[in-house]
């Protein structure tokens, strides 16, 4: 597929998705599609990191939050972030998430591979650890209620509002994560994905560019959180345990690292099992195990993946016909 | 080819290394003018590639002192290296398996300019990157194959586009670790006259085992042997000697 049918398909998709909102969903299939397009945002700034860069984060749930947790604190303590300032509440979230990161990939940039992995793991779990301890702030285990939704004379405590808020914010983060990986910049991640010894022979400082990779993908997370709290109602220490960042983890393995979109396919699929599927039967983490399994095993390129290795397929059937014809032929 | 006078493009000075007890390069000191051709030959283990990964930063040196046009580089890091005007391919291909052919050229024109960290503007929109890209790659004959992935090429041609890679940042100096590695013969010969076709101002640092292509592409040759510079010398001279003889060459010869 070129890239301009990619990009019809990716806009024809969103006509389809806005049609079924506005003419199909219940208030429930809404509210998870509102989160599958949250969790699309955490899976494609997690996609720059281990889809373009090679660098597998078990951390991201930390950045969503920081976002989710500024969100809530701001909120219930001085009311910010509930009417036009709910703008600059969504920047300060992605400041605060590319901050955390910075501060993290101090540590987290030097190592590579499952070193890295252990340490990003080991970072957002602090982050948890400050959750659920600092009492005072986060209010522990039992988290903080959210007042409300923003109203800036769009009141999004309706949900087709909100809706059409948290999909204006998809929009935006994949427009500006599909420039940044045609980007100068994003090619660059690549080519330290592929060979980061040879980068630093081309002249490039690897380190300063993985880090900056890091730090926006903290800030998307951030934007993420923020959204998320203002979503679910209520932040709480389960938004940034491991399985949330595993999940993020799994979004983008199962959609196809290294195309964006195959995150938010991801993330729909496990926000679909875990939300939807769960009420209908009870062996549903059954299903979503299933899912990564046969994933790892059979399509390592994920969803994304299967085009190209249909053709693949193709193409080997096609050479040993011929193979065959050659040697019949002797 | 330049003066004695003139500022040695790279100059080590008593550089070592070592793993531990193991001294892999023992006070090698050797000087490269501007245009200069010269080889580092010795036989397998004799710290050849380890001299050349101490030279470019990719391993820091023990002791001794690194000197790229005048500039003590011993304690820099490969990328500002590189930015100073040195150039390095590896004995084992080093390339973007995943990329195109023309993506790999892309990225190593891009990796001396600030522009590589632009977000905001697709890397395809910058002509003048694409146009050099093309120059390079219509030297050595790959424009028309500038779509095919690195990885699905033969390794012959894998090994130019090391070379190209090595040429794309304008080097003034250029190490090549062992470009014949693994080439037929004719390929070899080709590789050497592609060698001696590349801009006579560029100085090379050759590391090869073909000694065809060594007497081919350079005047001067440095032998190692243990960490150590045997013994250097003008071609002829180092190819005469009975000593490099009995170690690399082969006694029986």
């Amino acid at each position: 597929m070129s890239e301009r049918a990619k990009i019809i398909a990716v806009v024809a998709a969103l006509v389809v998705l806005v049609l079924y909102m506005q003419f199909g969903a219940t208030s429930f299939v809404r509210l998870v599609i509102t989160q599958a397009l949250i969790f699309g945002i955490l899976a494609m700034s997690l996609d720059i990191l281990l889809g373009y860069t090679g660098l597998p984060s078990l951390g991201q749930a930390a950045y969503l939050g920081m976002g989710a947790y500024v969100a809530a604190i701001l909120t219930t303590r001085f009311g910010f972030g509930l009417d036009w300032t709910f703008w600059l509440l969504i920047v300060l979230g992605f400041v605060i998430g590319a901050v955390t990161a910075a501060f993290f990939g101090l540590f987290a940039i030097r190592a590579t591979g499952v070193y890295f992995l252990m340490i990003t793991l080991a970072l957002g779990q602090c982050v948890w650890g400050l959750a659920y301890r600092w009492n005072s702030l986060t209010g522990g285990d039992n988290g903080i209620n959210m007042p409300g939704r923003p109203d800036f004379g769009l009141d999004l405590s309706n949900d087709m509002n909100f809706f059409y808020v948290v999909l204006g914010f998809f929009v935006a983060t994949l427009a500006a994560l599909y420039l940044l990986v045609k980007s100068p910049f994003g090619r660059s991640l690549v080519g330290i994905r592929e060979s980061e010894l040879r980068m630093r022979m081309l002249g490039y400082n690897t380190w300063l560019h993985k880090y900056v990779a890091f730090i926006i993908a903290g800030g998307f997370g951030g934007l993420a959180g923020v959204l998320w709290a203002f979503l679910n109602g209520l932040v709480s220490p389960e938004d940034v345990i491991l399985a949330t960042s595993v999940d993020a983890l799994l979004m983008v393995v199962l959609g196809g690292p290294g195309t964006l979109i195959g995150g938010v396919i991801g993330a729909g699929l496990v926000v679909f099992v875990r939300e939807y599927l769960s009420t209908v039967v009870e062996w549903w983490q059954y299903v979503l195990g299933g899912m990564y399994v046969l994933t790892i095993l059979y399509l390592p390129g994920g969803l994304m993946g299967i085009p190209e290795r249909i053709r693949q397929r193709r193409a080997q059937a096609a050479g040993a016909v011929r193979a065959e014809a050659v040697s019949t032929s002797h | 080819m330049a003066t004695s006078g003139a500022q040695p493009a790279l100059e080590l000075r008593g550089l070592s290394k070592s793993f531990g007890g193991l001294h892999a390069v023992r006070g090698v000191t050797l000087r490269v003018l501007p245009g200069d051709r010269k080889a580092i030959i010795g036989p397998n283990g004799a710290g050849k590639t380890t001299l050349f990964n101490v030279i470019t930063g990719i391993l820091p040196a023990t002791s001794g002192e690194t000197v790229l046009f005048g500039t003590d580089v011993t304690a820099w890091p490969t990328h500002r290296r590189t930015a100073l005007g040195m150039a390095r391919t590896f004995q084992v291909t080093n390339l973007f398996p995943k990329l195109t052919v023309l993506d790999n050229v892309l990225l190593a024109i891009q990796g001396l300019r600030g522009m590589k960290f632009v977000v905001w503007r697709p890397l395809a929109s910058y002509r003048d990157l694409y146009e050099k890209a093309r120059r390079l790659l219509e030297q050595v004959g790959f424009w028309d194959r500038r779509d095919v992935q690195v990885r699905n090429l033969s390794h012959g041609e894998q090994r130019q586009i090391e070379i190209v890679l090595g040429l794309a940042s304008d080097p003034k100096i250029l190490l090549l670790d062992e470009p014949a590695a693994g080439l037929s013969s004719g390929e070899s010969r080709e590789m050497a006259e592609f060698l001696n076709r590349l801009d006579p101002t560029l100085a090379i640092l050759l590391i090869e085992h073909d000694m065809d292509v060594v007497f081919d592409v350079v005047d001067h040759i440095s032998v190692l042997h243990f960490g150590e510079v045997l013994e250097e010398g003008p071609t002829e001279v180092i190819r005469a000697s009975p000593k490099v003889r009995e170690i690399y060459l082969g006694a029986e010869d």
